[in-house]
């Protein structure tokens, strides 16, 4: 029997080749010369050359605003009392962020899981998001401290105030995820008899992914923010002080320089993550989704 | 071919939440070895008609028996390849025998026989956004195939096709049919892949969806390129040409109380 050749390439190697491009991307460094790279490069430099000579022409005081060129200078002069504070920032959003991507996906499993459960709690989730974590910030940092003693109780506070921030995005994005798997697939596996734990594990958890994803990339900034924001409402000081409390203290002692200094590391903090986390989507959905996968048209 | 009857769908209605009658009274028996296709309009209920006999959904009225009292074991081929994108081939085909749990030496030969049965092999780690239309039907048809079912139900499978894709499968699924002896039964929308295929042509109608004509193709297999051109394939083809245009004329009120039995060709005039 056979005659089917006709509506299959010549052979089996010919679709390997998207796979080996793919592959020869990472050794290329001639998409740096590219215009997506080559054009936000160019404005980059041109606002700074403005802002530079404006400050320089304007004779502008350097506590009112400081060129670009001493914001760096101070960055490395101020790096000793900065970089500790970042870190102990990006501490808090770091575990701010992992608890919010296992209780999100967690929660938005449950969800899934039955439909009563999700109208009776998806409301109070929304709450979450809405209310102004400024406001409420006072309000935990007030409890922590009733349960928890010392400098562990700010650590505790700041996480649970960023967490609330970055919680919301992966439980909405997952939980539509979970409920988008192809109702085709889903009537095949009610065909073979599959219980609700394979359903999960084999088509809702990889149809949701892209979604999950996406609410990563957006959960992250966010923990970052959440974490600045209730340090700010905190005002802690101390050896366990964040950059926000560097931007604080910087600017009533009127250190603007080394409040941009503080304000640059925090957002390039803000892009590293997003980078990583971008760059982590693309290589897990490399293989399969429209958003990840290169073509050649 | 045995007389043995597969299952006899009687006076099975369904009617869809938002007052659709999908299905009225619908009589409809299948016998082993079968190759049956339901051919008609969109909206006549023939894709019901597989989902209750796939046991996913259930009938308002009327009910579904097996011929030898034991459920047969099914395998669906829906008109999408319905294919998981993050899985490769050979993982989509595993994926029944995942979900059955069976055991791994046997899953792997198993896969490698559906996938030379559809000519696919080589295509193994391919993911399904680097294969054609047909490929991918392809795949499906081999997860289907996988479990060696008696009988496929498949839901205008070829539909999403262009023509010369679709007749090469016709060919394909056809001369596999006769080694395999399934049951199957076809859904479509085609006049001349209804002939081509099938053993009996059952015309459906629409609003609401009911049987009107049950027409044998008395045509031997293997069918091959010339069955397509000869005088007997359109003049079946005709015959169910004008089934269907004079039932999309019938009002539908006529039809319930005296839909006629399956085996009988409805002789509305």
């Amino acid at each position: 029997m056979t005659n089917f050749l006709g509506d299959r390439p010549h052979s089996a190697a010919s679709i390997k080749s998207p796979k080996a491009a793919v592959g020869k991307k990472f050794g290329d460094f001639s998409k740096f010369l590219s215009p997506d790279v080559l054009a936000p490069l160019a404005v980059g430099v041109l606002v700074l050359l403005i802002w530079e000579i404006g400050v320089w022409v304007t004779k502008t005081p350097p506590y009112i605003l400081p060129g670009p060129s001493l914001v760096i200078k101070t960055l490395f002069t101020e790096w000793r009392t900065l970089f500790p504070s970042l870190m102990i920032t990006l501490q808090v959003t770091i575990v701010a962020f992992v608890g919010a991507v296992v209780s999100g996906l967690a929660v938005a499993i449950l969800f899934t899981q039955s439909k009563w459960i999700e109208r009776s709690f998806f409301p109070y989730a929304v709450m979450l998001q809405t209310t102004p974590i400024a406001a409420i910030a006072p309000l935990i940092i007030l409890w922590v401290r009733q349960v928890v003693d010392g400098d562990q109780a700010t650590f505790v506070s700041l996480v649970i105030c960023a967490w609330i921030v970055a919680f919301f995005p992966i439980l909405s994005n997952t939980t539509l995820g979970l409920n988008s798997a192809d109702h085709n697939l889903l009537n095949l596996f009610q065909l073979y008899h599959a219980n609700r734990w394979q359903t999960l594990r084999y088509l809702r958890l990889p149809s949701a992914l892209p979604y999950f994803l996406g609410g990563l990339r957006i959960s992250g900034g966010l923990a970052l923010i959440g974490a600045v924001v209730a340090e700010f409402v905190a005002g802690t000081g101390g050896t366990r002080s964040g950059i926000a409390y560097q931007i604080l203290m910087a600017s009533f002692n009127l250190q603007i320089p080394k409040m941009f200094a503080a304000l640059l590391m925090t957002t390039v903090s803000g892009i590293a993550i997003f980078v990583i986390l971008t760059w982590l989507s693309d290589y897990l959905l490399r293989h399969w989704h429209e958003s990840a996968v290169k073509r050649e048209n | 071919m045995s007389a043995r009857t597969a299952f006899t769908l009687s006076d099975v209605s369904k009617v869809y939440s938002n007052g659709t009658i999908a299905l009225q009274n619908l009589n409809l028996t299948v016998k082993e070895g079968e190759f049956v296709s339901l051919l008609g309009p969109s909206g006549c209920g023939k894709s019901t008609v597989l989902r209750l006999v796939a046991g996913l959904g259930e009938m308002n009225t009327g009910q579904l028996e097996w011929g030898d009292a034991t459920r047969h074991n099914l395998a669906f081929v829906f008109q999408e390849a319905a294919l998981m994108p993050w899985a490769t081939v050979e993982d989509n085909v595993r994926l029944p025998l995942k979900l059955s749990g069976m055991r791994k030496p046997l899953v792997n030969q198993a896969i490698a026989e559906s996938l030379a049965l559809v000519d696919l092999q080589g295509f193994e780690k391919a993911y399904p956004r680097e294969l054609s239309g047909g490929m991918k039907m392809r795949v499906s048809i081999a997860r289907a195939l996988v479990t060696h079912p008696d009988m496929l139900l498949m839901d205008e499978p070829f539909g999403a096709l262009d023509e010369m894709t679709r007749s090469r499968l016709n060919s394909d699924l056809l001369q596999l049919w006769q080694r395999k002896r399934w049951t199957v039964v076809f859904v479509t929308h085609n006049i001349y892949e209804a002939v081509y295929l099938s053993n009996r042509v059952v015309v459906m109608a629409a609003r609401p969806g009911r049987v009107v004509a049950d027409i044998p193709i008395d045509a031997p297999y293997p069918r091959n390129e010339d069955f397509r051109t000869s005088p007997l394939f359109n003049d079946y083809c005709r015959q169910l040409s004008d089934c269907l245009a004079r039932a999309a004329q019938t009002p539908a009120e006529h039809s319930p109380t005296r839909n006629p039995r399956y085996d009988v060709v409805d002789s509305i005039a």
